[in-house]
């Protein structure tokens, strides 16, 4: 049962959870009109004490597009966080109003705290550099639809493997099914953390070189590496572009392999690849509001 | 050596790691009792070197989970009738609540007053606990 859950972390749903979700966004996808009307005269409360429009957007749409409403903030500086109000009130105060609530918040475990404080699900749109579930289900239901199911791929995993939590969550996330390979292409700055290597069940190679890891890949999932990261700009520089994808480099690839990312790109897949149908990061978004649609029914118990 | 009377009734904390005696002291709110309660340190032992030793005149509920925490390795003795009754053995809790604090800088906890958090157990042999809202790694 889904139905007042919290979504904190995207490995505390079971498989067979994750699928009823899946199985619904599928659906959704298949036939929206039958799901248009579902969340009529439920709210959705929006807190996001610092600022990410693309995912504030997409809960937003999910919600609007179930005939729900929405209503919150995006600037901690306009909500009572700013009269020095503790989260715990907050939430207290705010669960009264509305029937599911989505935060983001840069310090890690806030929305941990407050799903102990609230009657409503809390799903965590984010906190800090810790988790972003709702991005991993994105990247999971956009493998299922493109490869069918989640069991026996080959994922590449490129760039920022050091500090990227999108790809930390994913990885975690994908070996919890069976048959899965891993290739962790990156830097040697940037690999893998040991903790997470050490975790996995199922097998991974580490390469510094994506034209190597590509030709085997069922799932090549690209990365950005963040600025503030790097202790200086000329580390940054060098390391920035040392793993850009190009039209050329998909030479090497399955036919059939796609190519992911989290968005927004800073230059690491080059524009000639938008054009190439194994490209899918713009689709991804896409996917990423029927998970939220799909999920937002199953937390409310609507179906 | 002080001479310390012999136990009547009552618990004997031994096999402490020299140093370990006044942080379960403290932990353990010792001072706040109205019993005789002796704490010596330095303790000459075959099998430590040096070790803490804890004696305490009175029947109390000790909080394994603290002891435990701070230094698994220690023997409770509890005493009647001047003689051994029953002898416990610690182990490292799978969770502790309200003892640790988290280290993490970007954990919510360093902003918003949180009363009690649990940690749980991630690796017994450096005693390494995780905080139950970032998930950062913090010991004793
Ligand atoms: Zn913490």
């Amino acid at each position: 049962m889904l139905k007042g859950r919290h979504l904190i972390d995207p490995c505390e749903f079971t498989l067979c959870e994750l699928e009823e979700i899946f199985g619904l966004a599928d659906s959704i996808i298949h036939s929206p009109e039958r799901y248009s009307g579902i969340c009529e005269n439920k709210l959705l409360a929006s807190l996001f004490y610092e600022p990410s429009t693309r995912t504030k957007f997409s809960f937003d749409a999910a919600m609007l597009r179930l005939g729900g409403q929405v209503l919150g903030f995006s600037d901690p500086n306009t909500s009572s966080a700013a009269k020095g109000e503790s989260l715990k009130d907050t939430i207290i105060t705010i669960a009264n109003y509305v029937d599911v609530v989505v935060v983001r918040h840069p310090r890690e475990g806030t929305a941990k705290l407050l799903s102990k404080h609230s009657p409503a699900p809390i799903i965590n749109a984010g906190d800090g550099g810790h988790q972003h579930p709702t991005q991993t289900l994105t990247d999971l239901l956009t493998i299922r639809h493109y490869k069918n199911q989640l069991n026996n791929h080959c994922l590449a995993v490129c760039g920022d493997l050091k500090f990227g939590r999108t790809i930390h969550s994913l990885v975690l996330a994908m070996d919890r099914y069976e048959g899965v390979n891993f290739i962790f292409i990156s830097p040697e700055e940037l690999k893998m953390p040991s903790y997470i290597k050490e975790s996995l069940r199922n097998p991974y190679v580490e390469t510094n070189n994506l034209d190597a890891g590509i030709a085997s890949a069922d799932i090549l999932y690209m990365s950005r590496v963040q600025r503030e990261r790097f202790v200086s700009e000329d580390e940054y520089v060098r390391l920035k572009d040392y793993f850009i994808l190009t039209k050329d480099k998909l030479q090497e690839a399955k036919k059939d392999m796609i190519v992911m990312h989290p968005l927004p790109r800073v230059n690491e897949i080059a524009d000639d690849v938008d054009t190439d149908e194994r490209a899918v990061y713009f689709q991804q978004t896409k996917f990423g509001m029927y998970v939220r649609m799909a999920l937002i029914i199953k937390l409310l118990g609507l179906e | 050596m002080i001479n310390v009377s012999k136990l009547k009734r009552g618990i004997v904390i031994d096999h402490i790691a020299a140093n370990h005696g006044y942080k379960i002291f403290k932990q353990l709110k010792l001072d706040e009792l109205d019993d005789v309660v002796v704490l010596m340190r330095n303790v000459p032992s075959r099998k430590l070197g040096k070790k803490d030793l804890i004696k305490i005149e009175t029947d109390i509920a000790l909080d394994f989970r603290v002891l435990g925490l701070i230094d698994p390795n220690v023997t409770v003795n509890y005493i009647k009738d001047g003689e051994l009754k029953e002898k416990a053995k610690l182990s490292l809790p799978r969770d502790v609540s309200g003892i640790l604090q988290c280290k993490n800088p970007r954990c919510i906890t360093q902003q918003e007053e949180v009363e009690s958090i649990t940690f749980y157990l991630v690796d017994e042999k450096t005693k390494e606990y995780r905080c139950e809202y970032c998930d950062a790694k913090t010991s004793l």
